[in-house]
């Protein structure tokens, strides 16, 4: 079996975002990218699937400009076996994306496609989603477990209420939660390795996929700064401020 | 059980992906490219630990790669005018600049971000067959019998806070290399124990050091003069404390601000931090910053020990270069042309070394017969002077520099090492600072929220007490625990919720790595280890 695990190549969770002076987006330029978190849970899950023997193959997909290989090498230096590259523009949608991966589907017949369950950037929580709709694929999202049987998997949901145990056919689509696993980190000799790996560079046009955004970006903007507290004497001052200065009670 | 570590075989493995030891390996392979190179860099890529004012002269850069313009390399904003401002409390008195010693002259140089150099210069390394790993921490130098460095080991990657290997445990891995160069840039935790070891700092003056702020700001329109270089010296430091600020006005209405202390001052209520937030409430200097806004906030120390305090660069199988000697040319307030020349410098030795079985001591010579030398040597009193106090230091810089150009007959020596020079805190005068108005002065948190640093939270504390009892039953008594002020970045805080019972706390995840508090602990019991690798701050444009 193979299996094809997704990554996007976001801002560091570390780094503090700026919005541009002019509000057309956010500042990327020379600011430190890395993998989409619950991308990296995607990976690993995918290495532990396969050193249990049951798939073969992990295929690395990343759709985003030249510099989303940086991403694909530090999956296959965790140990996945080949990329590609699906050249884009960074605003690329998640409709657009769910295309693509349909069609890398189609070429590369995966048994089973790992996604992170959201990415950090624009919180869309959608690719999983409606890639699954696309493909009339079984999905299970937010998955903090997975057990691959012969024809089915059962998987363990993150959802509000608690935990939700569901079974799927083969071949599906899982969107994975951090809670999935501890990403392995690359140890260097695998970083070497995974210079030699091959990645495959194919652009939107040569697979029929029209990516043009349908959205259109007004304005990007912070989010309103917090008010100074106040410290209150008493009850009263606290019920009389609430009233008329907060007007919320 | 004995731990299986892999290793790897290098011509030349680098500790440090700064300006020295980049400029060393691009420089090796240039001479020979058959050279397998790599370097090592704890920072989760290039750029990310490196923090520099800067004002950045090319002489080193024009030698290394004179055609750095056509590759485009970072270096656009010219230097246009100077300044240089006294500031008393209120007051503010230009000091014209033909009064100014020509090494403060700045015409020919470039504003410029210094961590994003140093990525242009990864990528250029990389061009030429260079591996850099970011992200690896080199935490051990491996030497043979004989003592002789023969290359270093990587940290190991997922152990708890315990001890114990947790489920990503990754053991470092051995690389070995027929020469180690140590560039971690100043007070590098292995650069210090080899200076200790193979006793390099023999006959010289204790190293001095100075911590380094460094804020980025985007202010309004009117304020901005692009190409303009201001420094001040004065308020709100006494006239004992050595000491002064700067502000470049960089691309993008943007402005490099900050303030370098020499860790030498004696007063343990100082808070390096806190002098740095009040110099920006100066009328003279609020009134740049009014309606601007923050974006960028760090600190690093930096070395201020110049010739004097030099060690010797060489030992067997390794060199040690930049700050990680001390290279920083203090009354030009520049470190990056002498780092790169060292960098280049060691480049050439250590080719004769591996092809001609040259000995490496060789770095000795040549460094004497280089323009860093004549550079550090005319420069070597200004620093030592400034223990007379200001104003004397200021009239003897003139004769020095102006007059004699460097070129006095005589050596100052510098009497202490920083750690010795605080007084008791019953003797020393409290500072009251004032409050942030979060506007133009901000309390530590929030700053270090900007580093964007950030510690696996589960691995063991790397900044490691000698005695862990000392800071509460002696430093705090005696000195009011000044760990808790001179650390840029809220590392130290002593919880008193329990009167009775004081605790020393270290919020290791805050750290920034500016090697402060080793270098400052009264008594030298904090001792500064490389965390997990890639931990640390993230610094974009600084």
């Amino acid at each position: 079996m193979k299996i094809l695990v997704t990554v996007k190549r976001v801002i560091d969770y570390n780094v503090q975002v700026r919005v541009k002076a002019d509000n057309s987006g956010v500042e990327k330029e020379n600011v430190k990218m890395s993998m989409n978190p619950p991308d990296e849970n995607a990976v690993e899950e995918a290495l532990r699937i396969k050193e249990a023997g049951k798939a073969d193959e992990i295929i690395i997909l990343s759709i985003g400009e030249e510099k989303c290989q940086e991403t694909i090498r530090t999956a296959l230096a965790m140990g996945a076996d080949r990329g590609i590259l699906i050249k884009a523009t960074d605003d690329i949608e998640p409709l657009a994306v769910s295309k693509l991966v349909s069609k890398i589907v189609e070429a590369e017949k995966p048994g089973l496609i790992l996604m992170g369950k959201q990415a950090i950037d624009d919180d869309s929580n959608q690719t999983a989603q409606m890639t699954s709709a696309l493909l009339n694929w079984p999905q299970a999202t937010f998955a903090s477990k997975i057990d691959i049987e012969e024809n089915t998997a059962i998987v363990t949901r993150e959802i509000d209420e608690g935990l939700e145990r569901v079974k799927v056919n083969m071949p599906f689509i899982a969107s994975c939660d951090l809670r999935l696993n501890e990403p392995r980190y690359a140890s260097l000799p695998n970083i070497m390795k995974a210079k030699k790996k091959p990645i495959d560079i194919k652009s939107a046009e040569e697979l029929g996929v029209d990516i043009k955004p349908r959205i259109e970006n007004i304005k990007i903007s912070e989010p309103p700064t917090r008010q100074k507290g106040v410290m209150v004497a008493d009850v009263a001052e606290l019920v009389q401020k609430l009233k008329y200065e907060a007007k919320v009670i | 059980m004995e731990i299986q570590r892999e290793s790897m075989e290098y011509d030349v493995v680098i500790v440090g992906a700064g300006p020295a030891g980049l400029s060393t390996s691009i420089k090796l392979k240039q001479i020979n490219p058959d050279l397998n190179i790599c370097i090592l860099e704890k920072g989760s890529e290039v750029g990310a630990h490196i923090l520099s004012g800067n004002v950045f002269e090319t002489r080193a850069l024009d030698e290394l790669i004179p055609d750095w313009r056509e590759k485009n390399a970072p270096i656009k904003t010219k230097v246009q005018k100077e300044k240089f401002l006294f500031l008393g409390k209120k007051s503010s008195l230009s000091w014209p600049t033909w009064l100014l010693p020509s090494v403060q002259k700045n015409h020919n140089n470039y504003i410029i971000s210094l961590a994003n150099l140093c990525r242009w210069l990864a990528t250029q390394a990389e061009d030429l067959g260079v591996e850099i790993f970011p992200g690896f921490a080199a935490s051990k130098i491996i030497y043979d019998d004989d003592n002789k460095v023969i290359g270093v080991q990587t940290g190991d990657m997922g152990i708890d806070k315990a001890g114990n290997n947790k489920d990503s445990f990754e053991p470092g891995l051995i690389i070995n290399a027929k020469v180690t160069v140590f560039s971690e840039g100043c007070r590098g935790h292995l650069g210090k124990e080899v200076i200790s070891k193979f006793n390099l700092g023999s006959n010289k003056s204790p190293q001095q050091y100075g911590i380094g702020f460094k804020e980025i700001w985007e202010i309004s329109e009117d304020q901005h003069d692009e190409g303009l270089v201001m420094h001040t010296a004065g308020w709100p430091l006494d006239n004992s404390t050595y000491g002064g600020s700067f502000c470049y006005h960089a691309e993008k209405k943007q402005i490099f601000i900050g303030y370098v202390i020499g860790l030498d001052y004696q007063n343990p209520y100082l808070s390096p931090y806190d002098e740095f937030q009040r110099f920006k409430t100066h009328p003279a200097i609020s009134k740049i910053l009014k309606g601007g806004k923050r974006i960028s906030y760090g600190a690093r120390a930096l070395i201020e020990g110049g010739l004097q305090s030099l060690p010797k660069m060489h030992m067997p199988g390794a060199l040690l270069i930049g700050c990680d000697a001390g290279t920083l040319n203090m009354p030009k307030i520049k470190g990056s042309h002498t780092a790169m020349k060292s960098g280049m410098i060691a480049a050439e030795t250590i080719n004769e070394y591996i092809s001609k079985n040259r000995p490496l001591s060789e770095y000795e010579n040549k460094f004497k017969k280089s323009w860093v030398y004549q550079e550090l040597y005319t420069a070597r009193n200004v620093k030592p002077s400034f223990q007379w106090s200001l104003i004397p230091a200021i009239i003897f810089t003139g004769i020095d520099q102006i007059l004699f150009r460097g070129y006095l007959p005589f050596t100052l020596k510098h009497s202490h090492a920083d750690h010795e020079s605080l007084i008791p805190a019953n003797k020393a005068k409290r500072i009251h600072y004032p409050k942030y108005d979060g506007e133009i002065t901000f309390d530590k948190t929030s700053s270090v929220y900007l580093t964007g640093t950030n510690h696996e939270a589960d691995q063991p504390v790397h900044l490691k007490l000698k005695d862990p009892d000392l800071p509460i039953n002696y430093t705090l008594n005696e000195y009011d625990e000044p760990a808790q002020r001179y650390c840029p970045a809220g590392v130290y805080e002593v919880d008193v919720v329990d009167q009775n019972n004081p605790k020393f706390v270290i919020n290791a995840q805050n750290c920034i790595h500016c090697k402060t508090c080793d270098i400052k602990e009264p008594s030298q019991n904090i001792t500064w280890v490389t965390p997990e690798g890639a931990g640390g701050p993230n610094y974009a444009n600084m």
